[in-house]
């Protein structure tokens, strides 16, 4: 039993380190600053035990919590992309004054449902991780509590969320009742695609992790709930909570949902090209950059999903670079909209991006090098993950899923295409103001390198990814 | 290990465009003569490689492999006759628009020519992959420069030419991004030598060319897909328009010889009536439309648009006459379209105006211009002794060994090419002035003349002495059509 505590020994760290910085944050007044750096220091620490963690899988806690290399390179991404978020965005926080001492804390709780989420091996613990995890969601967003936009996307959230997981809920307690164990091995044994019940149980599960992952026909809060929450909760939307969702619906389709391939690989289709389509028609519309990245993420869901839905280990290797992939392109992109900054105001809206080529050419190539890359042109970053992708599922002989998801890259290109004409073609209205912070720039200029050196060693990724997945 | 020349002739541009890029300080001045120097040395780079060449040789040379994405994929370079000859004409064009951008661009001059060099290091990559994801990074990857160059550098209808550009490229490409997917599970390769050796079954075959051929049709362009080109030209500045129609449509010519005809014979083969179709009413259609036009680079546009309707016409004849003639078709298109848009770009940078009725009488002011207009008009509707005249004559002769019907009509083509050539010069540059402004013109400067100049004396030369084309291109076109042959003979065996 104490053996096993040390397979914990990244969330006990994490969960110590969370009250210890909580209590910091209460007996010592305007601490905001204090808590960030102490939460960045506390992630970072908790980055080193998890790559100090042996890399054998194992099952503790009579077989209901898992480590082994796929859990722990997902906990390291979510760790990596947070604490760059975190970073990008403190400026903003200040700013907007919602530099309660809470806010890194709430984060780091989501982290921390994440963490269980990623690990669990049995229904219960993988409900109460994807809780705390939407907890702290909902509270994020609605954490500039004076403003009523973001108040309404949190309660927004909330409501919507909370259906879901009721109906998450359900489906565990179905297949709990059709296998008679909440544990993912009896179940994975118990599961066949004669038990009806059982398929009914899964379907239901993938709704609840489709919404989590915003993934059409259950994205409907997606626009709103990014457009509402302060930039920086938005930038922490759209990549940690994305890679734990889909770590667990691939964990899912791993283990307990094997035998019932046939079953959910057709919903994961039409899930799939549902995301890549609306995610494409709708941006286009779009005049919120915010909003317009919602849509994107719901696209580059759906592209991942592609992955998943071949069902074979090459489709999962395929979904879990695209979605590191991703988060270099989110964080990069989201650095680049912190710099939108008007006469001391953060500004949202596509137009003021007319023309600051002129004026700032670097933030200008930067937004050029991520749109480019979340286009998916060659010989940018983002190609690479949409070229895994279309290997796995054309290998699988879904070709009609590899010219849907091709052509809807087409009409996505057309948006963000649009946005570099904005930027590039017309004419400067008014610079933005000289932001004049390393954190941000820094990232910007570092996800950018990714993305265009990739190419030089794109096997890079590659490998680990395949690593995870050979035992 | 032999010193990696492709991959030198490839990255040179690349690395001085990032060195233009770092030193922010440096001037535009100082900034082409950097990109003119490092563009010149790759040209003698080029020439180098092209003296080196074995013509005898059967196969590929300079072969460069490396691995790259693993276990799946190879960084594969190399060359044979017919990519050696893209690879010059491309190192040759590049400075020719460097010494153009001299005097046409005028703002953001630093990025233009980052956006040009970044160009140049895709298309030479184009030409040198040995390996089908190489080369459809480097054939995607060459419209992010397009784009820019026509989007930022362009006329009054810039954005909408620069989004029709980029997205009917890109609609053709993914099709082909399929089709190059599912060849790697078909073969379990993606490297062209290899895929060479297997013959795909016929049943795959014919799916595949249509998706290579979506996006070959597209580029080339064919009818009825080539209406971006127009757009893109008449936006485009004068040195986009000039990579555009020198090298970038050749692209797709050059994707046909080295993709489509090798890798799928019987599909090719299955198909030749289409192409005949589309590329008769590309010569006849759009040489009508060119003969319409008030916009002297629409003009250009639509007889690019019949000039490879040649191209594609002379390669799917698979004989030896028709395959060189579509390849020095190919290369002297080249030289006389980029020289005709410089042409074009000389009187636009005078009297901001393309329109055919601003001028008239031009030869009174700018003799010199005038005679070097002259020469490539005649090149362009094919005199003899003009480079312009062996390709079509070539292409014509293989098209008759393959149907009469199809090569007179081609041959209506020429005439029409002669008339709406003809009377572009007459209308542009002789009769009486009617605009005043034409009067204040002032005739070529130098480095206007530098560059004519070379590019008349390179289309004179290729007239009246082909041979080193031919010479190089020769043991590549054969072995090509001996391949073909086999195949196809084997196909029609393994069906009885």
């Amino acid at each position: 039993m104490i053996n096993d505590l040390n397979i914990l020994a990244p969330e006990i760290f994490l969960s110590l380190g969370i009250f210890a910085i909580l209590m910091a944050g209460v007996f010592i007044k305007n601490s905001y600053n204090l808590v960030n750096k102490l939460t960045l220091l506390l992630l970072i620490i908790v980055i080193f035990v998890l790559i100090k963690s042996e890399n054998t899988s194992v099952q503790v806690f009579s077989d209901s919590f898992v480590r082994d290399p796929f859990t722990k390179f997902i906990k390291i991404l979510i760790l990596i992309s947070s604490i760059f978020i975190l970073n990008i965005s403190q400026n903003f926080i200040k700013d907007n004054n919602i530099n309660k001492f809470e806010y890194p804390i709430i984060v780091m709780l989501s982290i921390l449902g994440m963490f269980f989420m990623v690990s669990s091996n049995d229904l219960i613990l993988f409900y109460l991780g994807l809780e705390l995890q939407s907890l702290s969601l909902y509270i994020l967003a609605a954490i500039d509590r004076d403003n009523k936009r973001s108040t309404e996307s949190g309660i927004k959230y909330f409501v919507l969320s909370a259906l879901s997981s009721g109906l998450l809920l359900y489906g565990c307690s179905l297949l709990y009742g059709f296998s008679g164990s909440t544990n993912f091995n009896i179940i994975a044994d118990e599961l066949n695609s004669e038990n009806t019940g059982a398929v009914f149980a899964m379907v239901f599960i993938l709704v609840g992790l489709a919404f989590k992952i915003s993934a059409v026909p259950f994205h409907m809060w997606t626009p709103d709930v990014y457009e509402g929450s302060p930039t920086s909760v938005t930038s922490f939307f759209a990549v940690a909570p994305k890679v734990a969702g889909l770590a667990v619906l691939v964990r899912f389709m791993q283990f307990p949902f094997e035998n019932i391939l046939q079953e959910w690989q057709t919903i994961i289709i039409f899930i799939s090209v549902g995301s890549m389509i609306l995610g494409a028609v709708a941006a286009i519309g779009q005049k919120n950059i915010k909003r317009l990245m919602a849509y994107s993420s719901i696209g580059h869901m759906g592209y991942a999903l592609a992955g998943i839905s071949t069902g074979s280990i090459s489709g999962y290797i395929s979904s879990i670079t695209y979605i590191s992939i991703y988060s270099i392109m989110t964080i990069g992109a989201f650095s680049a909209i912190f710099l939108m900054k008007k006469e001391n105001k953060y500004t949202e809206e596509i137009d003021d991006l007319s023309g600051i080529s002129k004026k700032h050419p670097l933030i200008a190539l930067g937004f050029l090098i991520i749109l480019f890359s979340l286009a998916g042109i060659p010989p940018l970053g983002g190609f690479f993950a949409k070229f895994y992708i279309f290997m796995s599922v054309v290998e699988n002989e879904m070709y009609a899923l590899a010219i849907i998801g091709l052509l809807s890259t087409v009409i996505s290109a057309f948006y963000y295409l649009k946005i570099i004409k904005i930027i590039y073609f017309d004419d400067l209205k008014s610079p933005f103001d000289d932001v004049k912070d390393v954190n941000i720039s820094g990232t910007l200029l570092l996800s950018c390198l990714i993305l265009i050196t990739f190419f030089l060693y794109p096997s890079f990724l590659t490998n680990i990814v395949n690593s995870l997945f050979i035992n | 290990m032999n010193f990696p020349i492709l991959s030198t002739i490839i990255f040179l541009p690349f690395l001085s465009s990032i060195f233009i890029f770092l030193f922010r300080s440096a001037n535009n001045q100082s900034a082409i003569y950097i990109s003119l120097f490092t563009s010149l040395a790759n040209f003698l780079l080029a020439i180098f490689l092209w003296y080196s060449f074995d013509k005898n040789y059967i196969g590929f040379q300079f072969v460069e492999e490396s691995n790259w994405i693993s276990g799946l994929i190879k960084f594969k370079l190399g060359i044979d006759g017919i990519s050696i000859l893209f690879i010059v004409l491309t190192t040759f064009i590049v400075p020719i628009c460097l010494i153009s951008c001299m005097n046409s661009v005028k703002e953001r001059v630093k990025e233009f020519i980052i956006a040009i060099l970044i160009l140049e290091t895709f298309m030479i990559g184009v030409f040198c992959s040995l390996d089908l994801v190489v080369f459809y990074l480097f054939f995607e990857a060459g419209l992010i420069p397009m784009f820019l160059i026509i989007g930022v550098w362009g006329g009054p209808k810039r954005v909408y030419s620069a989004f029709k550009f980029f997205l009917f490229t890109l609609v053709g490409s993914v099709l082909m991004l399929v089709a190059i997917i599912a060849i790697y599970w078909i073969t379990g390769t993606t490297d062209i030598t290899q895929i060479y050796e297997i013959k795909i079954a016929k049943e795959f075959q014919y799916i595949l060319w249509l998706a290579f051929f979506s996006s070959f049709a597209v580029k080339m362009p064919m009818w009825p897909v080539h209406t971006w080109l127009p757009d893109a030209h008449v936006e485009a500045p004068t040195a986009g328009s000039v990579i555009l129609a020198a090298i970038l449509l050749k692209m797709a010519g050059y994707g046909f010889l080295r993709f489509s005809i090798p890798m799928f014979p019987v599909a090719s083969e299955y198909f030749v009536p289409l192409i005949y179709f589309l590329s008769i009413v590309a010569i006849i259609y759009t040489s009508l439309v060119a003969l319409m036009q008030e916009d002297m680079k629409k003009l250009i546009a639509y007889s690019s648009v019949a000039h490879m309707g040649f191209v594609t016409l002379g390669i799917f004849t698979f004989t030896k006459q028709g395959i060189e003639g579509s390849i020095f078709q190919m290369i002297s298109h080249g030289l006389i379209s980029a020289a005709l848009f410089l042409c074009v770009g000389v009187l636009y940078d005078r009297l901001h105006s393309r329109l055919i009725n601003t001028y008239g009488g031009v030869v009174n002011q700018l003799p010199r211009y005038s005679f070097l207009f002259i020469i490539f008009v005649l090149a362009g509707l094919g005199l003899p002794g003009t480079s312009g005249f062996l390709g079509e004559f070539l292409v014509l002769i293989g098209a008759f060994q393959k149907s009469y019907l199809v090569a007179i009509l081609a041959s209506i083509g020429v005439i029409l090419g002669a008339a709406y050539m003809l009377w572009l010069a007459k209308r542009v540059i002789f009769g009486k002035i009617k605009n005043e402004e034409v009067k204040k013109l002032k005739d070529l400067n130098t480095l206007e003349s530098i560059n004519l100049i070379i590019l008349a004396f390179t289309v004179i030369v290729f007239g009246f002495y082909p041979q080193p084309l031919m010479d190089t291109m020769q043991i590549s076109v054969n072995n090509l059509i001996n391949n073909y042959q086999t195949d196809l003979a084997y196909h029609l065996m393994s069906n009885k």
